[in-house]
C-alpha cells in the first residue's frame, strides 16, 4: 500500500481509539460524581471541584491522540 | 503543509524581526492580550470608587466568584487572597488570549509573502495558543510557581523532604516518582491547551472552507466555550497543586 493511504487510515485509527477510551473514562467519572452528590448533596460543591479535576485528566489524554493525529496529517 | 488552499501551519509565522529575534503572530497577539490587561487594569484601579461604575462592577464580581471558587480548595479565605494574583491572572491571560485569538476581523489582517507561484498569506494575528511555544512557556511557569510557593511556605527542606524522602525504600521510590511527574505537569498542561486551542483553530479553518456562510456560528460558540473552560481548567488545576504543594506532607 502506499504511503498516502497507510498515512489516511493511521489517522482514522489514531483518532478513533484516542476518544473512545477517554469518553468511556469520562462517563465512569461523572457517573460516580453524581452518584456521590445524590447521597450527599451537601458536599457538592467539593465533590463538584473533584470531578472537574479528574475529567480535565482524562480529557487531555483524548486531546494527546488528538494532536497526534493532527500532526500525523498535517505535517 | 497546504492543500486545495488551506494552509494550517505547526508552527507559528513570523512578521517581523526584532535584530535575528522573529516575532511571530502569535508572540504579537499575546503582546495585545497583555496591553489590553494592563490598560483596563489601570483604569479600574486609577479610579476605584465606593458605588463601582459598569468595569469596576465586572472585575469586583469577577474577583468575588474567583475567590469563592478558590476557598473550598485552599482551605481558608487567607489562603485563597494570598494565591489570587497568581491564579487569577493565568486564568485572564490564558481567557483573553483564546477570545482575542477567534475574534472575528483579526484573521484576516494580514500580508502576501513570496512571489509568482509562491505567495502565501501571512495573518498577522493568531490565537496565541495555538503556538506550542507560548503553552509550554505557560505550563513551566505554572509548575516552577507551585513547587516555588511550596517551598516558601513550608521551607526548601522540608519541601524537598517530599520528593528526596530517605525514611524507607518504598517513601524514596514515591517521591522520585513525584519529582519526574512534575514534568509529566508541564508536558500535560501545555498539551491539554494547546491540543484544544489548535484543534479549535483547524476546525474553524476547515469550517471556514467548507461552509463560509452560517455554518461556523456554532463552531465559533464551540471556541467562545471551549477558550473559558480551558482558561478555567489551566488556573483551577494550577491551584490545586497550589493546595497541594502548601499543605503538610502526610
Amino acid at each position: 500500500m502506499e504511503q498516502e493511504s497507510v498515512k489516511m487510515i493511521v489517522v482514522g485509527a489514531t483518532i478513533v481509539l484516542g476518544t473512545m477510551i477517554p469518553a468511556m473514562a469520562i462517563s465512569k467519572i461523572g457517573s460516580s460524581a453524581n452518584e456521590a452528590i445524590g447521597r450527599n448533596p451537601e458536599a457538592a460543591p467539593r465533590l463538584q471541584t473533584a470531578m472537574i479535576l479528574a475529567i480535565a485528566f482524562a480529557e487531555a489524554l483524548g486531546i494527546y491522540s488528538l494532536v497526534i493525529a493532527l500532526i500525523i496529517k498535517f505535517v | 503543509m497546504s492543500e486545495g488552499g488551506i494552509s494550517i501551519l505547526l508552527k507559528a509565522e513570523p512578521i517581523f524581526h526584532i535584530g535575528s529575534f522573529s516575532v511571530t503572530n502569535t508572540l504579537l497577539l499575546s503582546w495585545v492580550t497583555v496591553a489590553l490587561l494592563i490598560v483596563s487594569g489601570l483604569t479600574v484601579s486609577r479610579a476605584i470608587k465606593s458605588v463601582p461604575g459598569k468595569l469596576q462592577n465586572l472585575f469586583e464580581s469577577f474577583v468575588e466568584g474567583f475567590l469563592g471558587l478558590m476557598e473550598p480548595v485552599l482551605g481558608s479565605r487567607r489562603l485563597a487572597e494570598k494565591y489570587f494574583p497568581l491564579v487569577s491572572s493565568i486564568f485572564l491571560f490564558v481567557l483573553v488570549s483564546n477570545w482575542l485569538g477567534i475574534f472575528p476581523i483579526l484573521g484576516a489582517l494580514g500580508f502576501f509573502e513570496g512571489s509568482g507561484g509562491h505567495r502565501v498569506f501571512v495573518p498577522m494575528f493568531r490565537s496565541p495558543a495555538s503556538d506550542l511555544n507560548f503553552t509550554l512557556a505557560l505550563a513551566v511557569f505554572s509548575v516552577i510557581a507551585v513547587n516555588v510557593v511550596g517551598a516558601k511556605e513550608l521551607g526548601l527542606f522540608r519541601y524537598l523532604g517530599k520528593y528526596f524522602n530517605f525514611s524507607n525504600p518504598i517513601n524514596f521510590f514515591v517521591g522520585i516518582l513525584e519529582f519526574f511527574s512534575e514534568f509529566a505537569k508541564m508536558i500535560s498542561f501545555s498539551f491539554r491547551l494547546f491540543g484544544n486551542i489548535f484543534a479549535g483553530e483547524v476546525l474553524l479553518i476547515i469550517m471556514g472552507v467548507l461552509s463560509p456562510f452560517l455554518a461556523p456560528i456554532p463552531f465559533l460558540f464551540l471556541e467562545i466555550f471551549v477558550g473559558l473552560i480551558q482558561a478555567f481548567i489551566f488556573s483551577m488545576l494550577t491551584m490545586v497543586f497550589i493546595a497541594g504543594s502548601v499543605a503538610e506532607s502526610h
